[in-house]
């Protein structure tokens, strides 16, 4: 009796939970990046930096979607996703965050050349992918890690970037 | 009180496994030595800087088998080859990936893919990351030109073959070609070092 009880309710939870398809993927230039961190005030922003193409990325999303859902002790805090997908394959992004119901924040790089911008995230970044780049104090404080990351990494680095400069 | 907090969450980044970008090996610069290397081939001959003999110098292409980026320059590091080789520049390529972390960056995956590709330059695997480490490679690919200079290998561009890995026709600078015809022609290479978008070395977890 109990089990089909509880079965019900979860159905009626599953009709009546808002369908929540993905967030719209949209283009960004780095100038734009950077007037959202200036206004960002005590935001943490943590910037992954991936692309539909790098297996190791895409294996690490549910993580940042996680981070973006329940930032608990870490808030404030803005997870953006930065495809470097090139925008002719902002489709392809579209279809992933949808496949996987991101709700966190995705955008695809607009900028040119690699060569010419990678500096401008990061002086300490190669240019490899996975990378993540966490930013404090209105873009004031900058690291950037180049390596991947699990659930529990992913917290407790971003609790010690936090603790470092508070 | 403010270094010992600095500290503390130092050694606690440490404990977690995990590191800054800046505290990766930095490697060499433009106008160092050549770090030596003695690796083994798909052919199974070991290979070493002395292996080049009579050669000016060398490409050498730190890439792998797996990296979407490493495949879309396979056929321009073939052609690299082609071209420099009888001009004394062969590529030398080095797989530093785990291969715990990608199987399919395996020895015997390499060997496939060199006879697949038909690659003429060796393939080089770099099983305890020491060649990768010391020349500071962190992205596959990652370029490395080195020329003779007296008796020494000197180490005279880094960074990516060209400035456009996804069309080679959308290509403006091929940097790697620019810095071997100015080696060649007893010039200084210019840019000396460029970045890119590449995959992420898999570094054997410590």
């Amino acid at each position: 009796m109990i089990p089909l009880v509880l079965l019900r309710l979860t159905m009626l939870a599953f009709l009546i939970a808002p369908y929540q398809p993905g967030s719209k993927v949209v283009t960004v230039t780095l100038d734009a990046l950077e007037s959202r961190f200036r206004n960002g005030r005590d935001t943490t922003f943590v910037v992954n930096l991936w692309a539909t193409w790098c297996k190791p990325c895409v294996a690490e999303v549910p993580w940042f979607e996680n981070l973006h859902r329940r930032p608990d002790s870490l808030a404030p805090l803005k997870v953006i996703l930065v495809s470097l997908d090139t925008p002719s394959d902002m489709q392809n992004v579209q279809r992933f965050v949808q496949r996987k119901e991101i709700t966190a924040d995705v955008v695809v790089l607009n900028e040119g050349k690699p060569h010419k911008w990678i500096d401008r995230i990061d002086t300490t970044w190669s240019g490899a992918i996975p990378a993540t780049l966490i930013v404090r104090k209105a873009g004031g404080q900058r690291t950037l890690f180049e390596q991947e990351f699990t659930d529990e990494t992913l917290r407790t680095t971003i609790g010690t970037v936090q603790r470092m400069n508070p | 009180m403010m270094i010992r907090i600095l500290v503390a969450a130092l050694v606690t980044m440490m404990c977690i496994g995990t590191s800054t970008a800046s505290d990766l090996p930095d490697g060499v610069t433009v106008g160092d030595v050549a770090p030596n290397f003695s690796l083994t081939g798909v052919d199974g001959k070991a290979y070493a800087l002395a292996s080049l003999k009579d050669m000016k110098g060398a490409i050498i292409v730190f890439t792998c088998n797996h990296c979407p980026y490493s495949v879309k320059y396979e056929d321009r590091i073939i052609a690299l080859h082609e071209k420099y080789l009888p001009q004394g520049f062969p590529v030398i390529a080095i797989n530093p990936n785990d291969t715990t972390i990608v199987p399919e960056d395996g020895y015997s995956k390499m060997i496939e893919r060199a006879a697949e590709k038909g690659f003429a330059f060796p393939y080089l695997v770099d099983p305890t990351q020491q060649t990768a480490k010391a020349y500071g490679a962190r992205r596959t690919p990652h370029v490395f030109v080195i020329s003779k200079v007296k008796s020494k290998y000197i180490v005279q561009y880094i960074g990516s073959i060209d400035d456009e890995p996804n069309d080679p026709a959308g290509v403006e600078q091929k940097f790697v070609e620019g810095a071997v015809d100015n080696l060649l022609a007893g010039k200084t290479p210019e840019p000396s070092f460029t970045k890119a978008i590449g995959c992420t070395i898999k570094w054997t977890k410590p």
